[in-house]
Formats: C-alpha cells, sequence, structure tokens
C-alpha cells in the first residue's frame, strides 16, 4: 500500500498539488504492484467519487475533534497511529507547508526518514525493500539532489508540477474507512483560535501576472507605477529582498527563496539583477519580462522578453500605450 | 550587441579605472582602433575598482606617486566625479607624530597644502571623534573621494565619442598569442582579433593574463578588509555621500570615513591575506563580486577596538549595524609600485597593473603617452614592469614581499629601509668572505651588497667619526661608513661592485647600435672607457652607464644593479631586426672588485706583472690583466675620486681575487669598504650623479651637469631634445649643498624640500621643485652634503638656502653648481 | 523567558553554484558562510523577547567547530550564550539535527520556546522544529511570521495561502519562523567584539546519521531562453502592450 496524504480547498475539492500526488503514488503502486490509499482530514464529502476515478482503493479519514483546530501537528500524530497500523510502503504529500508539517512530525513518530520536496521517486530494486533513491529540489530548486532514503516505510512529499495527472485505470470502488487516533486533550498542544482571511483580491501566489520591483525601483514611492501597471493587467505587485530590507514593501510582497513562490503567466521583473535567491520564487512562471538597465543581468538573460532602460522611464511609457490602446 | 572586430590596433583588457583611463587617452592621443575588452559586465566587471574605498590622499613620499596622484585628481575633477571632503592622518605614537613631520616636509616638497594641527583641532573638524587617544595630527584640505566606475564610464564615452573605442563587455580573453617575441593576436570567447599592442589592466587578474602570452607581471591579489558601519543619524543627517574629513588613524593601520549614513572602516592591519589570480571566483560564482571575498572576521577585531576609541560615540550604539563587511582584494607587488609599462618579455604587450583609484587616471595618461611618444611626461622608472630580475618575478618572491610589504602600507618607512624576507636570491662570490667580516648587507636587485664591515669597527675610534645622535638618523647607519671612508681615502679599500649588471655587445653592427643609444662617442679605440647617459627619445635621463670597447664590434656595457633590468630591456628592444648585434647578459658571468685609494696602484701592481703605472694603463682605458693567474679586465675609472680599478673577473674566480687583492693589500692597510662608501660618501664629495636620484626623465644632461664638451655627429635617442638643451639656459642647474655648522646634529637623507632663506618653496619656470635628491655624510669636507636641482636665480655658490627636515628647517649653502666635485676639485687624486 | 534559536551554517552562494568535484556538496572554497534569513528572524525575535522579559537568548547549533562563527554571528546580534552540538558529518540530515537537539535540552536550561527556521537556506528539508516537537510532545506552529507571549502562554501567527491562521498554545512550545517576522538587526561592534570572548558551550551529539543520505547535487537543466530585447528605454513601450495583448492582458 501507498499511502497519500490529500488536502482539500476551501469548496471542498482536492487541491491540484494533491492530485499530483495522487497521480505519483499510482505510478509508484504500479511499480510495486500495490494498492494506493488515500488520507484526508474530515468528512468523506465528495471525494470517493473523484478518488476511484484517480485509483485509490482506499480512503482513510482521519477523525477526532481535537483535529478541528489542532493544525499540522495534529494531523501528523493521527497519520503516524494510521501509519503504524497500516504499515504502507511509502506515505506521499505535497510539498505544501501544512501537510510537510504533517509529515515532518508523522516520520518523526514513526522513526522514520523525510525527504521534502521531491521531484522523482525511485523504487529501490528487487522486491522494494532496498534503499530508495529520490530526487529532491535543494536551495530553493536551483540545486537537484539525488539522494538514498533508506527507510522501511518511506515518507516523501512531492513538488509541485511534478506529475501531471493523466487518465489512469480507475479503481473499482473506494473503500472508504473511518480511523479515530488516540489523542490525549491533556498533552499540550497548538490551538487554531483564529482565522483571519486574507483581504480579497489578488494574492501574490495566485496572480496571473506579477510585477516585481527591486533595487532599480529606487524607493517605496518608486512602486507607485508598479500598482498601476499591476491594476491595468490584472495582476499583483510583488519585489525583492533589497526592497523589504529597504522598508520600501511588506514582505509579504516578497518574491523569492524566502517570500512567496510565484508561477505566474507572465512575471515583469523590474530593475531586479535576479540573484538566485530571488529567482527560485519565480523561475515557475510561464513568461518572463525583464526591465533593467544593465542588459547582463542574471534576469535579463533569463527572460522571455527584456526591456533596456530605467524602469521609471519604460514604465509609465508602458502605462501611457496600454491605456490609449484600451481607449481610456 | 556591437558586432565583434577582427582587428584592431591596440586592445586593453579590464575595463576598471585604469583600463578605461588608458582607452580614454589613448583616443586623446589620436589612436583610432581601441579595443577594450573585459570578462565581467559594465559598468561595474567586478574587479577592485567596483569596491574600493575611492579616497584620495594627494601626500606620498614618493614624488612619481604624488604626481600621479594629482594628475588623477585633476582628471577626475574634470569628470565631475570628484568631491572634496579634506583628510586628517593622526598621530597616537610619538614616533608618528615624527612621521608627520616628515609627511608636512614631502607635502611642501611637492607643493601640497597641508598643516599640522591639534587634536582638539581635529576633534573641531570631526565632531563625533574623541581625540583624546591622539598626540597630533596633518591636515590636507584636498583630500577627496572620487566615483571611479563613472569616471570610467564618462571616460569611455568620451573615447566612443571620438570614434576610437570598440568596447566589448562579457568577453573572456583566452589567449594572446605572439609571434618572433611581439604579440600578434588576442583570442576571446567572442573572437579572435590581430592587433599591434595589448595592454593588460587587469588589476588582480593581470599576472594570469600575461601569462597567456608568456610575460610576467608580478603582483600578488591580497585582502585589504573593510566594514561599513550605520545608520548613524549625525552622518545621515548630511544628506551626502561625505561631509566630514576622512581619518587616516595610522597607528592601528586604518582609516575610517563617511559612506552615507554609514561609517567605513578599513584595515591594513591584519595578517597578509594573499590569493592566487586563478582561484577568484567568477563573476556568477560570486556571492558580491570577484574580488569582495568572504569578511574574516577574526582579523578585524582588533581594529573594531581601535575604531571604538576614537569613535565610540557613534559606533557604540545598538542601532548602528555592521552592514556590509568584505575582503577586499587589492594588488600587491615586491616593492609596493605599480608595475607599469612595457613587459621586457613580449614586445607590444604592456602592463598597466597595481593600481590604486587614486593613481588610475594618471597612470592611463602614462601609459598612453609612453605608447605614443616613447616617454611619458611623469618619469615611470620606479614604476617601471621591466625593473625586476629574474628572481624577483617568481610567484615566490612575489608572496613574500607583499607579505611583509602589506602592514608598511600605513606604516613608517625609513628611506633606507630593508626587506626581510625572500633575501640571498644573489650573492658574489665574495660573499664567504665578506660574511666573516661581518658585512652588513642591503640589497639590491636581490644582490646583497656589503654597506659597511663591522670588521672595521676600530676605525671608528682611530679616525675619530661621530656617531648621530638622533635615532631616525642614524638607523640603517653606521659610523663605520665613514670611517671605511676616510681610510680608503688615506690608503686603499676594496668595495664589492659584484651588482652591476653588464652586457656584451656584439657583431657588425654593434658600434652604430651603441651610437644609437649613447650621448657620447662611442667609436673610440680600442681599450677605451667610456662614461655616458643614455636618454629618452624627450632628452630625459633614461640611465648612465659605462660602455667599454673591447674589440672592433665587441663593447662591454657596464650599468647600475638596480638599473640593470630596465637597462636590458631598454637596449634588448632597441637591438636591429638585421641580426647584426648580438646582446649577451653577462651579469652573472663576472665579479667586480673595486680597488680605489692612493695606495691602489701599490697594491694592483704587487700581484700583476703588467704595467699598471699611469702612462702604461692611463685613466678611462681597460684592459686585461694577469692578476695571480687570473685574467682580470681591469678599468681604470672611479666613482669615489681615488686612484684605482674595477676588476672584472669571471665568477668562479671571484674567491681567488678577493684573497689575492685582500693579502696584497695588507702591507698597504687595505680595508674592505661597503656601498655606503661607494654609492654616498665618496660619490657625492665628490659630485657624482646616481640614476634614480639626480638623474631621472624630467631630467637632461645638461642640467644634470654632465652634457658632453662636443656634440657628435652620429644620431642617438635624445638628440634632438639634447641639442635643443645645450643651446638655451638650463631651467635647474643640479648644485651641491652643504649643511651649515650650525646645524651639524642633524642628518636630512633625501626627498626634503629645499626652501629659500625665508622659507618659501623653490620651483623653477617649468614648475618642477627644488628637493633633495641625494644626501649623506661627507667625512672628508667634514659636513653633511645635499644635491638638489636649483632654479638658475638661486644656483649661485655662496646662496643661503633652508632645508625643511622632521619639521625643522636647518640653514644650507650652496656649495657649488654643476659638476665641478667639492672634494679634489681638479681630480688629482684620480692620476 | 527563556528563548532558544537553532540555525544552520550555511553556504552565502552567488549566482551561479558550483559544486564539488565528486558533486556531492556545494564547492565553498569562494564562499562565506551565514545563516538563513528566516534564522536572522528568529534569532532577532529572541533577542527582543529577552530584553524585553528579562530573560535569556541562547542560540544552538549542530554541526563542525566552523559552525561556531555562525554561534557568534547570533551572540553579536545579541543573544546571550551559544551551544554547539557535535555532529558525525558537516551537513548534518533532519533525523540527527533533531535528535541532537532533542539530545542536548536537557542539558541546557528549560526554555520557554524554542525556534527554528522554516527551512534551512540550503538543504532545505523543512522538518527539523517538527521532528523537535514530535519527541519531546510540545506544542509545535510552523510558518510563524508573528509571535506574542504573555509568560505563559504564545500567540502564533501562521500564514498560509489564504490569510493568517493564530494558534495559541502552552509554553513551553516551539516554533517555525518565516522571514518577514521582523526586520533583524545588524550586528554591533561591540556585539561583535563580546561574541568573540563569549564561551560557546560544546555538547556530544548523536553519531548515528539518518536514512536520507545525499547521493549527489545537480544542476537543474535551465531551459536557457533566448531573450528577445523589446528595445531600450521607453521607446520599447509599444513593443511591450504588444506582448502584453499577446497574453490576453489588455481590457
Amino acid at each position: 500500500m501507498v499511502l497519500a496524504l490529500i488536502e482539500r480547498d476551501g469548496e471542498g475539492v482536492l487541491t491540484a498539488a494533491s492530485a499530483d500526488v495522487l497521480a505519483a503514488a499510482r505510478d509508484l503502486a504500479d511499480d510495486l504492484g500495490a494498492g494506493v490509499g488515500a488520507v484526508a482530514v474530515g468528512d468523506a464529502g465528495d471525494l470517493p467519487d473523484d478518488l476511484v476515478k484517480r485509483g485509490v482503493s482506499t480512503l482513510h479519514l482521519l477523525r477526532h475533534e481535537l483535529l478541528a483546530d489542532g493544525g499540522p501537528a495534529t494531523v501528523g500524530e493521527a497519520l503516524a497511529q494510521l501509519v503504524a497500523r497500516e504499515q504502507p510502503v511509502a506515505v506521499l504529500a505535497a510539498a505544501t507547508d501544512a501537510a510537510t508539517e504533517a509529515m515532518a512530525w508523522a516520520a518523526a513518530r514513526v522513526g522514520v526518514p523525510l525527504a521534502t520536496a521531491c521531484t522523482a521517486i525511485r523504487p529501490g530494486p528487487g522486491d522494494g525493500d532496498r534503499p530508495w533513491e529520490v530526487t529532491r529540489e535543494r536551495a530553493g530548486g536551483i540545486l537537484l539532489e539525488d539522494a538514498v532514503l533508506d527507510a522501511p516505510i518511506r515518507f516523501a512529499t512531492l513538488g509541485t508540477g511534478t506529475r501531471t495527472p493523466t487518465e489512469t485505470a480507475a479503481a473499482a470502488e473506494v473503500t472508504v474507512r473511518a480511523f479515530v487516533p488516540e489523542l490525549d486533550a491533556a498533552v499540550p498542544r497548538a490551538r487554531l483560535v483564529e482565522r483571519r482571511a486574507r483581504a480579497s483580491g489578488m494574492t501574490l501566489a495566485t496572480a496571473p501576472v506579477v510585477v516585481s520591483g527591486g533595487r532599480g525601483v529606487g524607493s517605496a514611492e518608486g512602486y507607485a507605477v508598479l500598482e498601476e501597471l499591476a491594476g491595468l493587467v490584472g495582476g499583483a505587485v510583488g519585489c525583492s529582498r533589497v526592497a523589504t530590507n529597504n522598508g520600501w514593501r511588506p514582505h509579504a510582497d516578497q518574491v523569492g527563496l524566502t517570500g512567496t513562490r510565484v508561477s505566474p503567466d507572465l512575471y515583469i521583473a523590474c530593475g531586479i539583477s535576479g540573484a538566485t535567491q530571488h529567482w527560485v520564487g519565480c523561475m515557475n512562471a510561464r513568461a518572463i519580462l525583464a526591465v533593467n538597465t544593465d542588459p547582463e543581468a542574471p534576469m535579463v538573460s533569463r527572460a522571455t522578453w527584456a526591456v533596456i532602460g530605467d524602469v521609471h522611464e519604460v514604465l509609465p511609457a508602458v502605462v501611457e500605450e496600454l491605456r490609449r490602446r484600451s481607449g481610456g | 550587441m556591437t558586432p565583434f572586430p577582427d582587428r584592431a590596433q591596440v586592445v586593453v583588457i579590464g575595463a576598471g579605472i585604469v583600463g578605461n583611463a588608458v582607452v580614454h587617452h589613448l583616443a586623446r592621443l589620436g589612436w583610432r582602433d581601441v579595443l577594450l575588452v573585459d570578462k565581467g559586465p559594465l559598468p561595474d566587471p567586478g574587479g577592485s575598482t567596483g569596491h574600493a574605498s575611492n579616497f584620495v590622499f594627494p601626500v606620498d613620499h614618493s614624488r612619481e606617486i604624488t604626481l600621479l596622484t594629482a594628475d588623477s585628481m585633476r582628471q577626475y575633477t574634470e569628470l565631475g566625479t570628484l568631491t572634496t571632503c579634506g583628510g586628517i592622518e593622526v598621530a597616537r605614537t610619538p614616533e608618528r607624530v615624527q612621521e608627520l613631520d616628515r609627511r608636512m616636509s614631502s607635502a611642501r616638497a611637492w607643493g601640497i597644502d597641508a598643516e599640522l594641527i591639534t587634536p582638539a583641532e581635529v576633534a573641531g573638524k570631526v565632531p563625533f571623534l574623541d581625540p583624546s587617544p591622539l598626540l597630533g595630527a596633518f591636515w590636507t584640505p584636498s583630500v577627496a573621494v572620487v566615483d571611479p566606475l563613472r569616471a570610467g564610464e564618462l571616460m569611455r564615452e568620451r573615447a566612443s565619442a571620438a570614434g576610437a573605442l570598440t568596447v566589448a563587455a562579457l568577453t573572456e580573453v583566452l589567449a594572446i598569442d605572439t609571434q618572433d617575441g611581439r604579440v600578434r593576436r588576442v583570442r576571446t570567447d567572442r573572437g579572435d582579433v590581430e592587433c599591434e599592442y595589448v595592454v593588460v589592466a587587469c588589476g588582480v587578474w593581470s599576472p594570469r593574463i600575461a601569462a597567456l602570452a608568456g610575460a610576467t607581471i608580478p603582483l600578488t591579489p591580497a585582502v585589504h578588509q573593510m566594514i561599513d558601519v550605520g545608520p548613524i543619524a549625525e552622518l545621515a543627517a548630511t544628506g551626502r555621500e561625505i561631509a566630514f574629513p576622512i581619518i587616516r588613524d595610522m597607528d592601528p593601520f586604518m582609516y575610517e570615513r563617511q559612506s552615507g549614513a554609514d561609517l567605513e572602516i578599513g584595515s591594513y592591519a591584519h595578517r597578509p591575506i594573499l590569493c592566487d589570480p586563478d582561484e577568484i571566483p567568477s563573476n556568477a560564482a560570486a556571492a558580491l563580486s570577484p574580488t569582495q571575498l568572504p569578511f574574516t572576521a577574526d582579523d578585524f577585531d582588533p581594529q573594531m577596538e581601535a575604531a571604538l576609541e576614537l569613535f565610540a560615540g557613534i559606533l557604540d550604539r545598538p542601532d548602528a549595524g555592521i552592514r556590509h563587511a568584505i575582503n577586499g582584494l587589492l594588488s600587491l607587488t615586491p616593492d609596493g609600485h605599480p608595475l607599469l609599462g612595457e613587459t621586457p618579455e613580449v614586445a607590444g604587450l604592456w602592463s598597466a597593473a597595481a593600481v590604486w583609484i587614486k593613481e588610475g587616471p594618471g597612470v592611463g595618461r602614462l601609459i598612453a603617452e609612453w605608447m605614443t611618444a616613447g616617454v611619458p611626461e611623469i618619469d615611470p622608472h620606479a614604476a617601471d614592469v621591466a625593473r625586476f630580475a629574474p628572481h624577483e618575478r617568481t610567484r615566490a618572491h612575489v608572496r613574500a614581499r607583499a607579505a611583509e610589504g602589506y602592514n608598511k602600507t600605513y606604516g613608517i618607512i625609513h628611506p633606507r629601509e630593508q626587506w626581510s624576507s625572500d633575501r640571498g636570491a644573489r650573492r658574489s662570490p665574495f660573499f664567504p668572505r665578506e660574511e666573516a667580516l661581518g658585512a652588513e648587507f642591503f640589497e639590491v636587485a636581490g644582490w646583497e651588497r656589503p654597506q659597511w664591515y663591522r670588521s672595521n669597527e676600530p676605525l671608528v675610534a682611530e679616525l675619530g667619526v661621530e656617531d648621530r645622535p638622533h635615532e631616525w638618523d642614524a638607523r640603517w647607519w653606521s659610523p663605520i661608513i665613514n670611517a671605511e671612508h676616510l681610510a680608503m681615502r688615506r690608503s686603499v679599500a676594496m668595495i664589492d661592485l659584484s651588482a652591476f649588471a653588464q652586457f656584451d655587445v656584439r657583431g657588425p653592427g654593434a658600434l652604430a647600435y651603441l651610437q644609437h643609444l649613447c650621448i657620447a662617442q662611442v667609436d673610440r679605440p680600442v681599450g677605451r672607457v667610456i662614461y655616458t647617459p643614455v636618454l629618452g627619445p624627450d632628452g630625459g635621463f633614461r640611465s648612465d652607464l659605462t660602455v667599454v670597447r673591447l674589440g672592433d664590434q665587441h663593447f662591454r656595457v657596464v650599468t647600475g644593479g638596480s638599473d640593470g633590468a630596465r637597462d636590458l630591456h631598454w637596449f634588448t628592444r632597441h637591438l636591429p631586426a638585421d641580426g647584426s648585434v648580438a646582446l649577451a647578459d653577462v651579469t652573472s658571468a663576472v665579479c667586480t672588485l673595486g680597488l680605489w685609494g692612493p695606495r691602489a696602484r701599490d697594491v694592483l701592481a704587487a700581484v700583476t706583472d703588467d704595467d699598471v703605472s699611469h702612462e702604461g694603463f692611463p685613466f678611462a682605458t681597460g684592459r686585461t690583466v694577469t692578476v695571480g693567474s687570473i685574467p682580470v679586465l681591469a678599468l681604470r675609472l672611479s666613482y669615489v675620486g681615488e686612484l684605482g680599478w674595477e676588476l672584472h673577473a669571471p665568477t668562479e674566480c671571484g674567491l681567488r681575487l678577493w684573497d689575492t687583492i685582500a693579502e696584497a693589500g695588507v702591507p698597504h692597510g687595505i680595508v674592505p669598504a661597503g656601498i655606503g662608501v661607494y654609492g654616498t660618501t665618496a660619490r657625492l664629495e665628490k659630485g657624482y650623479r646616481l640614476m634614480g636620484h639626480e638623474l631621472d626623465g624630467e631630467h637632461g644632461p645638461v642640467e644634470a651637469g654632465l652634457a658632453l664638451p662636443g656634440l657628435k655627429s652620429a644620431d642617438f635617442v635624445g638628440k634632438a631634445a639634447y641639442t635643443k638643451a645645450r643651446e638655451g639656459e638650463p631651467e635647474a642647474t643640479l648644485c651641491t649643498l652643504t649643511l651649515d655648522a650650525s646645524a651639524h646634529r642633524r642628518h636630512p637623507q633625501g626627498g626634503e624640500p629645499v626652501l629659500t632663506a625665508d622659507g618659501e618653496r623653490i620651483t623653477d619656470r617649468r614648475g618642477r621643485p627644488s628637493y633633495v635628491t641625494s644626501a649623506g655624510a661627507g667625512p672628508s669636507l667634514r659636513t653633511h652634503l645635499l644635491m638638489a636641482y636649483l632654479p638658475p636665480w638661486h644656483a649661485a655658490e655662496g646662496t643661503g638656502l633652508l632645508v625643511e627636515y622632521l619639521g625643522e628647517r636647518y640653514p644650507v649653502t650652496v656649495a657649488r653648481a654643476g659638476r665641478t666635485p667639492l672634494f679634489d676639485p681638479d681630480d688629482a687624486r684620480m692620476r | 523567558m527563556d528563548v532558544l534559536v537553532c540555525v544552520k551554517r550555511v553556504p552565502a552562494v552567488g549566482t551561479e553554484i558550483l559544486l564539488t568535484p565528486d558533486a556531492a556538496a556545494i564547492d565553498t572554497r569562494h564562499l562565506g558562510f551565514t545563516i538563513g534569513p528566516h534564522e536572522e528572524c528568529a534569532v532577532e525575535k529572541a533577542v527582543r523577547i529577552a530584553e524585553r522579559t528579562g530573560g535569556a537568548a541562547g542560540v544552538l547549533t549542530v554541526g563542525p567547530p566552523e559552525a561556531d562563527e555562525q554561534l557568534r554571528y547570533a551572540l553579536s546580534m545579541g543573544a546571550d550564550h551559544a551551544v554547539r552540538v557535535e555532529a558525525p558529518v558537516a551537513d548534518p540530515d533532519p533525523e540527527l539535527t533533531a535528535a541532537a537537539v532533542v539530545g542536548a535540552l536537557p542539558d541546557l536550561r528549560p526554555y520557554d520556546l524554542v525556534l527554528f527556521g522554516e527551512a534551512s537556506a540550503d538543504a532545505g528539508h523543512a522538518q527539523v522544529g517538527f521532528r523537535v516537537a514530535a519527541a519531546l510532545g510540545r506544542p509545535v506552529v510552523g510558518g510563524v511570521k508573528g509571535i506574542g507571549t504573555d509568560g505563559s502562554r504564545v500567540r502564533l501567527e501562521r500564514h498560509v495561502d489564504d490569510g493568517v491562521e493564530v494558534h495559541e498554545a502552552p509554553l513551553p512550545a516551539i516554533a517555525a519562523v518565516l522571514e518577514g517576522l521582523n526586520l533583524p538587526r545588524y550586528p554591533t561592534i561591540k556585539g561583535r567584539l563580546r561574541a568573540k570572548k563569549a564561551p560557546i558551550r560544546v555538547l556530544p551529539g548523536p553519531v548515528v546519521t539518518g536514512g536520507l543520505r545525499t547521493l549527489r547535487l545537480r544542476h537543474r537543466p535551465e531551459a536557457r531562453a533566448q531573450t528577445v530585447v523589446l528595445g531600450r528605454g521607453a521607446a520599447a513601450a509599444p513593443a511591450v502592450v504588444d506582448v502584453l495583448a499577446e497574453l490576453g492582458r489588455v481590457r
């Protein structure tokens, strides 16, 4: 059995990342001649109908009142107990923050390693009891690491884009099983006490266009033209670490290794040289437009399109041209 | 990108301040096919120009460096890239206070406005500085910070606007092809370029690039640590990059300067941290830039303590953080001077390396002039890349001297100070005897030469020589020198001169070749010894040396050890292309023993059967005599003003020669004498000039008093200028001055300004200052002697002037204007 | 309140990361070392809490003696004591690191709060804090960008995709924090001089490594873009808008 810890969005729909995980789990299970079990928190909802198409034979529902406000650590504890009972050959999850945290706790409780942010998993030869190999992202994805994963139960989280879900042989049916872990309310734990939704509007992580500014913007005031452009093209404003360190923008706007990783259709990098730590945050963009005075800046050489020039000359002209073409 | 050319007249490699300045000045001087390449991006390719602290202190003890700096400041100003902020060198120790006095003298000598101020005045100019650790300070109002990256951009723009320049950034030089000893082609990752000249202006990478052509540029990258601490409200409030004077805290070898809201602290105190050019990371692989290496905090800690002593008021604040800290790379050379000029190994391959920001534009001009006219306006001899002996070009030597020299950056360097690392590379065959006699060895071009012999200590009392009462005057000096001098004049001395560089010139074209290089008539009978200046195209001194005609087509050239490498380069470059002249460096094959004094003939006669009488062996002749069983080339001439000979023998016979002469000399009271006598006391009494001191590119034979009675008909390098100078009145005359008796307890050592009796600076009509070119004892004249160029209105015997030495002014008198010796003016003793 | 921050020595890399000839590690010959931005924020937070509450801010690392440099950096930021747990390898795996921290804690003062960076800047395993919490049975929250405490409980603001979650936990607790928690200070000169002289307590660590072992590092195959230069300066605006129109972003 290959277990996959899956997540659902606010509407109860399987997330894209979890769909990827299920596809990878199915591939792995096929290799090993095993089944795929999914693990979710809470009620079944519409999941079984979806999961059956993805070749999942069992859905384990983690159920406990403490899971309601317990956060990833509590999920991890429940998962650990399920794993102890099921003894799967592998446990997979998406490399989201919450899933990674739950997996980390669970792996620690089971006493096995956890390979995070994997892009490939290769079972060992033979019966699958030999050490496996994984490829995982390091340094934010600039480097790949081939590593041995030597454990009786292999825990791994999968980076986004690892595997595009394809049609797979549907399972006959999904058996839904509730699993009620033994959780002690007396054990000190963190409790979710409040949830504040982000102010409505586009988020950096999901915006189709990100207009991002770096050292070349020069000041907090300099971002006005970036805001304007973002508004016109339906995008969000981001920034590099230089801008955050100078106090020009809040850290929430920071794109990069230690900020947000974005994957928009278009990333407009204004006055950003393209240091590694920034690049890993935007390298998944489908296209990049770089505006930079230095034609040799790394961001320029990696961009799809480039304009050589000062941000404060180029962007106002672009804004003006946009307004002209859209007739206003 | 601009199309990459397949040929250029000159390829300049390196787009730092130096490379940019070179292309600018080449364009200005009419060059039209200049290609500038750099491996890195523009405007900051990643070299030392991009991270330097960029301040300029104009006063240096070296005239050459001072001139280059002054020229650079003019250029930075003209480009609008210079901000004057003033600078203060502060002293925490009495010895440093004296050094500041000496700097004051240098400032006056070179005509730079400066003054000594009190610690309280320092605090007045820099209000957040605690003056209590200070004893004194040296204030230079013209100290400035510059923007070398912007200056470089402007220089490129100008050269481009003149239609002279193609710029290729991100272009890596892969190879430099040579043919028949000349550069032919630069191979890059963007294509090959045929060219006639290559200028290596690659800073810390220069050795690596020169090596592609088979040449050496002897420097090593070394770390200089810098940190920025801030923000500091007082600095931020100025709203300027720099609003307060720069402090050079000389004793702990560090500086502090405002950099916007931060205080930048730099150090020359830490252990030498040397790198290899091959080990410098690429732009992409470096975290900051290739020449900004990771900061090694432990090395800097003592400097933080020292900085707190002066600046606790602003540095000891919780919000003043260390915002930037680097191990910046700079270039160090074996002697601390830049590496300029054509490399001796490869014609057309020029070096413009080991240059500080403060000298960059001036060096650019110097190199461009040198390439264009064959000689630059500022005499480059101390910076000539050809100045090194072969062993001085090795990695081991460069690193040893750089390691020793790093902490001298802000050190107090005595003018006679000797290096201690990597000594003993070159020893004459006399060395064992000299060592046994307790020789104190000084170094020239790697040669170990006795400066004096402790075995002569008893002579000090016997001859009544006085010691020098002041420690600074007596440092790297001994009264034994004066005793050896008097003993030579009394009887006879033997002097090791094996450090002479010697070249053999042979072939059908030999005579014409030497005629072309020397101002003296070389077409003299076989056996004649000819003293001659060697001039540059502008008529300034290139060298002075002795030529001996050994045969119809065979000459020997004998020149000073310190000039040997430069002269060899000069002679090599002028060889005719037709192969009619063979030039061989025979320095290592020949050892030389000087034998001079009233009893010299007696000594020589005792060991040879050859005729050494005045008639049989006249002055200014040379021939082979047999000393014992050794054939020796004896040259009858003298640099010490006594009867005698230079005895040149095969090196392997040297020890025998020494022993033979020493033994024969015993009855005549022979003493070994050191270079202290040969190079200073005896020559100064005779008014003999020394290359690099009195003789330099800024002066010609007429001013130096070395013009010859006749002008030969053969053409020679510098003839036009020399001829013109002979026809007019000299703008300056080399004079010998004596220190007045009232000042006899102090001993100026050279470099001091010569002032009028009223204390005014003296300059000639060309703006050249009068300063002491050489100074030393005249034991036989019982005075202290100085040489200086003086304009005609002061160059009159008997004129009373002043010399400023370590903060005091001493009366001196012009004792001789021109070349007539003070001692034995008729040269009677040499007969 | 006493706070402990766990930090890791990581190379400060440039645009291009060079690997050792055997590709087992990053070539650090030309590189300096640092602690990651997340961890700098953690140190800053610990120092502020200690300053405010009169407690202590400790810093701990698991690694070779060279890692003392990073401990001293944290000390120069204001941490007041430092501990290094020895590790048998230069780049310890997460299981080993967690075991080392768990093993060391009983020898140290009882910290109210132990902070980790969300992930190290080099390996990025993103799990040590949770492993330590699991081993000790302590409350733990990750992705933390805000910490408030009254001395007995801690309020932790955790950033998630669609907003902010606030978690509360009794002390002692553990948190993995993100850059943006605060703006970390630079070390001061006095701090550096104090840090230089401060003792570093060295504790023995586990000798058995975990089950995740690096074989080799590789560069991600980068699809080299053939950059199309649309123009220079303001003159490029029409071409830029053409591109935006092509992508359907002109309304």
